[in-house]
Parts: C-alpha cells; sequence; structure tokens
C-alpha cells in the first residue's frame, strides 16, 4: 500500500495550499505521543495512514474541567469522508465515538472527559480506504474518567433519563445547524460500584427518513452530552433516535 | 508522569496532595504557557530514561530560576494602613503560580480596642504565619476573631495560623469549605508548589449571621450576599468607614466565576453600590485588586459580569459550539484587563452550559 499512498500524497499535495501540503505526511506523529503506533494498530489496522490537516480537531490546549472538554472536529474539507473515529491516546479507555456523516457534512461538535494530558484525536476515512489523522494535545489535570458524574450524586437523570432537548438554526451565519442534548450520566465504570452506563448509539434523520448522520458513542463522552452538528441546509424537521447500553431508547422531533 | 510532575513543581507535597480535580474546583487547569509546556515534556511514558534525563534538565532550571524569586518562600506582606487602625495585605492581580505563591488575594485586620479582628487568611500556611507576624510588628494586640469572607480557596487557607483563636463564616461558607476545602487544597499545591508545604483546611469553628456584630470593642455591620458564591459576607467597619467587599468586587482584574450566580452576584453589587453612597462610607476594599474611595471597581466589576453572561446567552441563542465560544474575542474595553483571556475561557466552561440549556430549551 506504501508506494500508491505516496502517489496519492503527492496528487493530492498538489491541489492544496502550499502550507497545508507541506504539513501532509505519512509516518512520524506530528503529535509524538509514544502511543501512536499503537493507536494505529487498535483503530486503523491495515489500511493506509495520512497525517492531513484538513482533518481538524479544535480543543483547548488547557482543559478547565476535565469532565467537559470541548472537541469540535471539522473534516469537511476532506471530500467523501465515510467515517470519523475520535480517540485519546492515553485515556483509560481510548475510543470516544465514531460517527458516519453519510449525508451530512463531517462535522461534529461534543465534550469529553479526559484522565490526564493526552492527544485528541480524530481519524477520517474516505471512500478509497485512507485514513486522513489529525488531531491536537489536550493538556489537563486528571480525573476526568475516574470522578464520579455529577448526576451520580444527585440521582436527578433517574427521572429524566434520555431527556432531549435541541434546536434547529435556519438563519444567520449558522444557518442549517443542529444541537443537541441528552441527559444521561454517561457513567465510565471506572467508579467504585458505578457500572457503566452510556449511549451508545444516535441517529439523525431528516423528516423523509433518510439518515443524515449515524454516531457511536463510547464512556469517555460527557455526561448530559450536547451535540453540534451542521446539516448544512436548513431543511425541515429532524429525527433524533438512540439508545444506550441497557437498552434504554429515546425518540425526538427538533422542528425546523 | 506523576514523579516527574512533583519534580517539576519542586515539592513532594505536592505529589502527596495531588489527586483527583474536582470540576468544582474553584481554580482550574491554566498556569499559562510554560505549564503547558512541562506537562508535554512528562507525558512520555514509554520512553522512562530520555524522559527523566529531559524531566531532570527541567527541574534543574525550575529550581534555578525558584532560587531567584522564591526560595525563602517569603511573601514580603508589608500592613498597609488603608485607614485609621484599619490595614491591608495587597495581593498581585495575577494567577496562582509558583512564583507569587498564591499571594494574589487582598487580606486584611483592623485593631481593635481589645483585640484584632482578621478577615480572610491568604492561600497557605505560610501565608498566614507570615500574615501573624505582620500584624503583631503593628500591635502587641492579641488576635480575636478571624472572619472568612467566602469558600475560596485564596481566602481561608490560611486559616491553621490561626487554630487558637475563634474563625467564623456564614453558614453557608462553613458548608463549602467542608465539602469543597480539600479538594481546593489540592489544587492550589498543583499551582503554587512548595508554598503549599503543610497546609491544611482548618474549618471555621463559629456561625456568623447578617447584622451586627460586636468583637473586641469594636461594631461590625454584616451584610450577608451571595452571587461569587453561595454565600459572600460584605462587612461595614462603621467605625472606619472601610467596607469589606471580599470577592463580590474585583478591581483591575477580571472576575472569577467559578461558583457564580451572575444574576446574583450583580443584585449583590447594587446592594454594595448603595453602602458606597452611605454618609459615613470612606473605602472600598475588593477581594482583589487596589483599595478604592468610590465605587470605581463595582462598576467595573459589573461591566464584566453584564458582558460575560449577555456573551453567553447571545453565543448560546446563535448556536455557538463551546469551542467557537472560546475563540472568540475579547472586546477592547475588557482586553487589556489583567488575566481577562484566562478568565473569560474558565467562565465559558462554567458558564456556557447552562446559557446553552436554556437556549436548546432545556428544563434547568
Amino acid at each position: 500500500m506504501k508506494y500508491p499512498l505516496t502517489i496519492a500524497a503527492i496528487a493530492l499535495a498538489a491541489l492544496m495550499p502550499p502550507a497545508e501540503a507541506a504539513a501532509l505526511r505519512e509516518s512520524g506523529d506530528p503529535l509524538a505521543s509514544a502511543r501512536w503506533s499503537e493507536m494505529q494498530k487498535a483503530f486503523l489496522a491495515g489500511a493506509p495512514v495520512l497525517f492531513d490537516p484538513r482533518v481538524k480537531v479544535i480543543a483547548p490546549s488547557t482543559a478547565e474541567n476535565p469532565m467537559q472538554v470541548p472537541v469540535t472536529v471539522d473534516a469537511t474539507a476532506l471530500p467523501g469522508v465515510v467515517e470519523v473515529v475520535v480517540f485519546a491516546d492515553f485515556n483509560p479507555i481510548i475510543q470516544v465515538l465514531r460517527f458516519f456523516p453519510e449525508s451530512a457534512p463531517a462535522f461534529l461538535g461534543f465534550r469529553v472527559k479526559l484522565q490526564q494530558s493526552t492527544p485528541v484525536r480524530a481519524a477520517a476515512r474516505t471512500a478509497d480506504g485512507v485514513w486522513h489523522v489529525g488531531g491536537t494535545w489536550v493538556n489537563t489535570v486528571g480525573g476526568g474518567c475516574t470522578a464520579p458524574s455529577a448526576a451520580g450524586g444527585s440521582k436527578e437523570w433517574q427521572q429524566r433519563l434520555n431527556e432531549v432537548s435541541g434546536r434547529q438554526w435556519s438563519e444567520g451565519p449558522n444557518a442549517g445547524r443542529v444541537r443537541l442534548r441528552i441527559v444521561h450520566p454517561m457513567d465510565t465504570g471506572l467508579v467504585a460500584g458505578t457500572p457503566a452506563f452510556f449511549l451508545e448509539e444516535i441517529n439523525f434523520a431528516d423528516a423523509a427518513g433518510q439518515r443524515l448522520m449515524r454516531v457511536q458513542t463510547y464512556e469517555p463522552v460527557s455526561e448530559n452530552p450536547v451535540f453540534t452538528l451542521n446539516r448544512g441546509v436548513a431543511d425541515g424537521a429532524l429525527e433524533a433516535s438512540g439508545r444506550d447500553n441497557n437498552g434504554n431508547a429515546f425518540k425526538t422531533r427538533i422542528a425546523q | 508522569m506523576k514523579r516527574l510532575i512533583g519534580w517539576l513543581l519542586g515539592t513532594g507535597a505536592s505529589l502527596r496532595r495531588r489527586g483527583r480535580l474536582l470540576s468544582t474546583n474553584g481554580v482550574g487547569a491554566g498556569a499559562g504557557a510554560g505549564f503547558e509546556f512541562k506537562f508535554k515534556f512528562t507525558l512520555t511514558p514509554f520512553a522512562p530514561s530520555s524522559a527523566q534525563r529531559v524531566s531532570k534538565c527541567l527541574a534543574l532550571f525550575a529550581l534555578s530560576l525558584g532560587t531567584a524569586h522564591a526560595a525563602d518562600f517569603d511573601y514580603r506582606l508589608t500592613a498597609r494602613p488603608i485607614a485609621e487602625n484599619v490595614y491591608a495585605f495587597i495581593g498581585k492581580t495575577e494567577d496562582f503560580d509558583t512564583v507569587n505563591g498564591g499571594n494574589i488575594v487582598n487580606t486584611a485586620f483592623i485593631v481593635a480596642a481589645q483585640g484584632v479582628i482578621v478577615i480572610d487568611s491568604g492561600p497557605s500556611l505560610r501565608y498566614g504565619q507570615q500574615m501573624r507576624r505582620a500584624i503583631a510588628a503593628i500591635t502587641a494586640k492579641p488576635v480575636a476573631l478571624v472572619i472568612n469572607t467566602h469558600h475560596h480557596p485564596d481566602h481561608f487557607l490560611g486559616n491553621q495560623a490561626f487554630a487558637d483563636v475563634p474563625i467564623a463564616a456564614l453558614a453557608e461558607t462553613r458548608n463549602g469549605i467542608a465539602a469543597d476545602g480539600n479538594a481546593f487544597a489540592e489544587n492550589l499545591f498543583r499551582m503554587s508548589g512548595d508554598w503549599m508545604k503543610g497546609t491544611e483546611v482548618q474549618a471555621p469553628t463559629q456561625t456568623l449571621s447578617a447584622g451586627r456584630l460586636d468583637v473586641a470593642g469594636r461594631r461590625l455591620r454584616l451584610v450577608a450576599l451571595d452571587g461569587h458564591t453561595g454565600a459572600d459576607l460584605v462587612i461595614v467597619d462603621e467605625t472606619s468607614g472601610v467596607v469589606f467587599a471580599g470577592d463580590l468586587v474585583f478591581n483591575g482584574r477580571a472576575p472569577t466565576t467559578p461558583h457564580a450566580d451572575v444574576a446574583h452576584w450583580l443584585k449583590a453589587l447594587d446592594q454594595l453600590d448603595a453602602l458606597t453612597r452611605e454618609a459615613g462610607f470612606k473605602l472600598l476594599l475588593p477581594g482583589h485588586g487596589a483599595p478604592t474611595g468610590d465605587a470605581a471597581p463595582i462598576r467595573q466589576t459589573r461591566a464584566w459580569l453584564s458582558w460575560l453572561s449577555a456573551a453567553m446567552r447571545d453565543a448560546a441563542k446563535a448556536g455557538l459550539d463551546m469551542n467557537e465560544v472560546l475563540a472568540r474575542p475579547l472586546p477592547p474595553e475588557f482586553a487589556s484587563l489583567p488575566v481577562a483571556a484566562s478568565e473569560y475561557r474558565r467562565s465559558v466552561g462554567h458558564l456556557f452550559p447552562a446559557a446553552e440549556q436554556e437556549a436548546l430549551g432545556a428544563k434547568p
């Protein structure tokens, strides 16, 4: 696979702005993480990999609250993304989420729990089977995954589990944007006596029932998760549905 | 990795104390670029030999820096007279670090007829001890009472140096210290390093409530407000005309918001404003920044909070994601305020989720 990719990389570079083209590389983790080779084996096994500045991972360099670290993945500059996997090399639970953009742009905002300073990466697979990898370091003081959720103390979530609130924006600079919040403790299972309890799947579909995006979520996604999507165009109501690892399902309609 | 961080902070104590950081901590990560630099080097657990070498070099470097500034761990506290028989120790308008040792706060004392009334005790045991020595250099009278204005660590972690005298606070402040005190202390060990050595939480021993308080032959008026935290005590010394505002007022420094209820805080500022219009008013001592003879810092604090809460609301209504809110530039009128950029980023973490919830139509 090495040789054809090199040709592909050269071809890609010719189409990109010089600064971005210079940042394209096939080896040598730009984030210099000691765990990169393991990450590659675990998540991208056997497939060609390209470190690609078109896959943007936006997160604060220092996390104020390790329980709620905002992460925005924007791979919209890269055409033909079929799957994006997000992971954090040094988190006790490494895989954060996967999303399949289908008919929505490859853009997703969410928040994560981080236990210690770590690269946060997004690998976007294009239809040709190449993983395009982007990422950033987040420094944090820890406790994100092994500290109890705030809800765990209040128990309020028991009455409000899977309660969804959301909104679509049809005008202004964020026209076509969807934001969604789901009440869920997202327990990691790393707190003594509290088993893992987290949302596993969220689907977004348009009014005609066509799927816009599928999201597989894992334990590190923050409590009461908030997601930001860009539909690109404001196009009628949206249906969000999903379930957690205990089979609790939700389904909701977000009006235009 | 923990060991390496311990070296870099030049402290074994910080290592022992460094536990999980609760999301409710008053002061979060944010010691600045130098801090990030250190972390990147410590995070190479699979190359221990080179990582340790690098870290040793860094530790030596940090130590040599430390000698210049802080090897004696002396805060160089000077009691500044702000009114007759009233003194303040004015801290820097900075964030906690290993150079200032946490001396970023104002504390004060009143020399009353029969003893000394101490208002807030600073960020560490060392600060409390040095403060007590500085008080003794001014007066031979014994300390009669220590008051903690609220439950943030820079205002009560010096209590240990006053363990032999009554320490008083509002009930909600006592609860806050009991619940969060240890986590706060752990966080300050991380941010201020060895300046914190030996510091443990000494909780207040008495409960205050609003109204008149006669202590050591002095009549004080206690005004129980909230908004910066769940309980913020304002002390009016009618004899001198000094209003001790605690952290409801910041002067020349961006306010901190980890436990803020901005609507309550704005109401509290209105009440403080009224206190400065009373006939006997002479001086306002903010929790951070220089004392003033007018209400200017109240207006400054109000302007920041009003802008901040409107900015969070507008951003949530416009559909912004938290990273987009963090990336917004500060308006020119606030951009030059000390620590404005870092406090804004923290405040987004504290305040944006609620604004977002409201914009999404979620129940609070």
